[in-house]
């Protein structure tokens, strides 16, 4: 593998995803880098930053301490701005020279809350995953740290869920968020918590009294796993995009309500028919990607379709056909044989000299940041065929 | 959110009681969302028909990947990820030949220059970089490759990232046969004011005048190297010229920007005398410039005028210029001042010892920007200091806007003026990365 992109981008990064997804748990996040992280985090993965307030920031790490090794100035500092600003935690999120020198994350946070009393974290990134495994990592975290054991019993008829792994990197700030929390709760369910937009820290400490979670990114998997192991709460692997599948989507969490089993809503493929008129690939994060896959499969009797994930995914958010890679080469065989592609346009340059090949843009804001932001499309319920309709 | 309620304490000192240079503590940095200073994406995209590969790790490709992609120029940018295995198997000149190779082949063109940037990781692994460019100097012999740098692990150590981007952006120009009656402006990211007397001072001594801002091929570019001076005002420009000095036999003129009368007329008198150039009427041009900040001054009457480190190299100068011209500066954002700073740095500590001095990346400054009630009644000079005082009013100033000279004087007064009548739309113009890169 040459690890060329000779025209097409690249995604945020696990330090990102660290910080996108504490971003409104009032604690605060350091990354340990010289500088860069910082600028790139606020201008193209973090669209709060004018107007939401959050206390993420770099380290400074300078030549000399790389290389002596030096993580006292780090831990000082930390526990300088931490004493003034009195965050609820603290998190570390590493870069590629910490990876280099040998930064001992959990030990440095262990240092750094026995001097402050604040409950801290570390975290191991270097820089060199997706946003997926940062946010992922960061989530599960906070819920095994801070999630009490004991909470009070549940209150009311109504099935309550969490959705998990719901950051601006997949979901943006254009409604999408809202327009999720309000599906559920129209349809007789109440939303206990949302990881992480939209809630306090209350209810994201209420997580536990909820019937069932919903994985609606990869970023919420680990903290499904989490709270299962936690509290026994089963989940559900979907996003609720298109109407047929959000219905099905429903009727599944209210299943694993009752019978405490997780499902994967994403890997039963429908029975295959001939003559199948359009080879779809859907580029992106898996959940979404493979909802959107089931809701052309549900509401338009699509087949063919495949979903190219170049982010991090578990193997089982993914069916047999798919691709994982972010390799350029990989992903320019897959779209050759493609006759239509959903993808954020900067995947665009990738078929630029295809005129057979359809495309439909999807902004994904982990993608191209806030390039395309004001054409992220509602995807939620019934949004999605419509924005189907529009684009085929 | 439920966020601890910050004093100020910290963010603010009366300059009598600011250390030089640094006038705060380092600690965790905080960046504000003000992103019209260029990068050096934006710098080396002044190379004209040339190509950029960066080749860092993903979390420090993510956001010179989206500058290019944000000016319009993504199809000049190209990228080769360093993974954990290449820094554990030491196979870093081989992924850089290799990738090079590879990206040549799908461009289906050959650029006229590769700009390759290399990142702390390869600085700290002793990645052999002579060897690699040695390599692919061979193997590509039209192109024409040069050394760039993402390793912002330097700043505080060696040369910065942004000087040692100007030092690199004219690192390609082939030697030539020297033209007499040719200079270049070099290390800056605007053209120079059009009406500055600097530019006309070599005009009518008969010298082509030229600067990379106005290149538009690679063989303007390369007609660079026919110059037998370079004039540089900006710091970060320095090394640039000091190396053209030494590698082209290029005389190197420093004029730093200036705020004060006499230190803009000396510099040019040291110009004039160098190349014999003809002088201006430096008492009718100090008149009108003299004019300029008086009314300017009137105009901004009952406003307070803040200035930040990005609008100019030089922003004690300016803070002094316009206090002795009746403006009531109240405040300047900057985490350390410049060596060019220091006499203006003394008098002001004598004179107007409680001007304000703010830091720009105290981790307490988000917060305060965030929680403090907009100040209308601030005329701002920079982005940042637009956005920590919460103003529509102001000067879209970056790194002096090319305004050099006492004529550069006028025309910022003129833009001070416009600005304190004009609100503008701080939270998206300030937002825009590499302000005026696009043109």
């Amino acid at each position: 593998m040459k690890q060329t992109e000779s025209v097409l981008s690249t995604y945020t990064a696990d330090v990102s995803g660290v910080c996108s997804a504490l971003y409104e748990m009032g604690g605060m996040t350091v990354m340990h880098d010289a500088s860069g992280c910082n600028s790139t985090y606020n201008t193209h993965d973090e669209p709060r930053w004018y107007d939401m307030p959050s206390m993420v920031y770099i380290s400074g790490l300078s030549e000399i301490e790389a290389v002596m090794g030096d993580e006292e100035k780090l831990v000082n500092d930390i526990c300088e701005a931490a004493n003034d600003l009195q965050p609820r935690f603290i998190a570390i999120a590493g870069t590629p020279i910490p990876m280099m020198m040998g930064t001992d994350f959990p030990g440095v946070a262990r240092m750094i809350e026995r001097r402050t009393g604040i409950p801290s974290f570390g975290f191991a990134t270097n820089g060199m995953h997706s946003y997926i495994s940062g946010a992922g990592k960061a989530l599960a975290a906070v819920a095994r740290r801070f999630c009490p054991a004991d909470l009070p019993a549940k209150r009311g008829d109504r099935l309550s869920v969490n959705l998990l792994g719901v950051t601006p990197l997949d979901f943006s700030v254009t409604g999408n968020v809202e327009c999720m929390r309000q599906y559920f709760e129209d349809n007789g369910f109440t939303v206990i918590s949302c990881w992480a937009m939209g809630s306090s820290w209350e209810e994201l400490m209420q997580a536990g009294c909820a019937d069932v979670n919903l994985v609606v990114s990869s970023c919420g998997l680990a903290l499904a796993e989490t709270l299962h192991q936690k509290y026994g709460t089963p989940y559900v692997v979907g996003a609720p995009l298109g109407e047929k599948f959000s219905s099905f989507l429903l009727q599944q969490a209210a299943q694993s309500a009752r019978d405490k089993k997780c499902r994967n809503l994403l890997i039963q493929a429908p029975e295959t028919v001939e003559n199948q008129d359009k080879d779809i690939v859907i580029i992106g994060e898996a959940v979404c990607a493979g909802s959107l896959r089931c809701a052309l499969e549900s509401g338009f009797g699509a087949r063919n379709v495949r979903i190219l994930s170049p982010l991090e995914a578990s193997a089982q958010l993914l069916r047999e056909g798919d691709c994982f890679s972010a390799e350029e080469d990989d992903i320019f065989a897959v779209l050759q044989t493609a006759r239509c592609i959903i993808a954020d346009p900067l995947y665009r340059r990738a078929v630029r000299k295809n005129e057979s090949v359809q495309f439909i843009d999807l902004p994904h804001e982990g993608c191209s940041g806030r390039i395309y932001r004001r054409n992220i499309p509602l995807l939620v319920g019934a949004h999605a065929d419509d924005w189907f309709k529009k684009g085929f | 959110m439920d966020l601890h309620k910050v004093e100020e304490a910290g963010t603010s000192l009366p300059i009598s009681k600011a250390p030089f240079p640094s006038p705060f503590a380092s600690g965790v940095e905080y960046a504000a969302p003000a992103r019209g200073t260029w990068n050096i994406v934006h710098v080396g995209m002044l190379v004209p028909e040339s190509q950029q590969i960066f080749v860092c790790a993903q979390g420090c490709l993510r956001g010179v990947v989206l500058t290019a992609a944000e000016m319009g120029a993504a199809s000049r940018f190209s990228t080769i990820t360093v993974r954990e295995n290449n820094v554990l198997d030491g196979d870093m000149e081989d992924l850089i030949l290799d990738g090079t190779t590879d990206i040549l082949q799908k461009l289906q063109r050959h650029p006229r220059a590769l700009l390759i940037y290399t990142s702390c990781i390869h600085h700290f692994i002793g990645c052999d970089l002579e060897y690699v460019y040695k390599k692919l100097r061979e193997r590509f012999p039209d192109i024409d490759f040069t050394d760039c740098y993402m390793n912002p692990i330097m700043r505080k150590s060696k040369m910065s990232p942004d000087a040692k981007m100007r030092q690199q952006l004219y690192s390609l120009l082939k030697p030539r046969r020297q033209n007499g009656k040719s200079v270049n402006i070099i290390g800056n990211i605007a053209e120079i004011y059009p009406s500055s007397e600097l530019l006309w001072m070599l005009r009518e001594g008969g010298f082509r005048v030229r600067d990379i801002c106005w290149c538009r091929t690679y063989e303007e570019y390369q007609e660079m190297a026919e110059s037998c001076a370079n004039i540089s005002w900006n710091p970060v420009a320095v090394p640039a010229g000091q190396t053209l000095q030494e590698r082209l036999g290029q005389a190197h003129y420093y004029l730093p920007i200036s705020y004060d009368f006499e230190e803009i007329e000396k510099n040019l008198r040291s110009l004039s005398q160098a190349l014999q150039l003809p002088l201006p009427n430096f008492a009718k041009l100090r008149e009108k410039a003299e004019r300029a900040l008086h009314r300017a001054a009137e105009s901004a009457k009952g406003m307070a005028v803040s200035i930040d480190y990005t609008a100019t190299p030089r922003p004690l100068g300016l803070a002094k210029l316009l206090l002795e011209y009746g403006f009531q500066v109240e405040s300047v954002y900057a985490d350390s001042f410049t060596a060019e700073d220091k006499p203006e740095y003394e008098w002001l500590r004598e004179y107007y010892g409680s001007l304000a001095i703010h830091p720009t990346a105290h981790p307490k400054m988000g917060l305060l920007a965030a929680s403090s009630k907009p100040r209308e009644d601030v005329l701002a000079i920079g982005q940042k200091a637009a956005y920590f005082n919460g103003t529509s009013h102001f000067v879209n100033l970056i790194e002096g806007g090319g305004l050099y000279g006492l004529e550069g004087i006028c025309e910022l007064c003129s833009q001070i003026e416009q600005a304190v009548w004009e609100e503008k739309d701080t939270k998206n113009i300030i937002q825009v990365k590499g302000w005026g890169c696009c043109g």
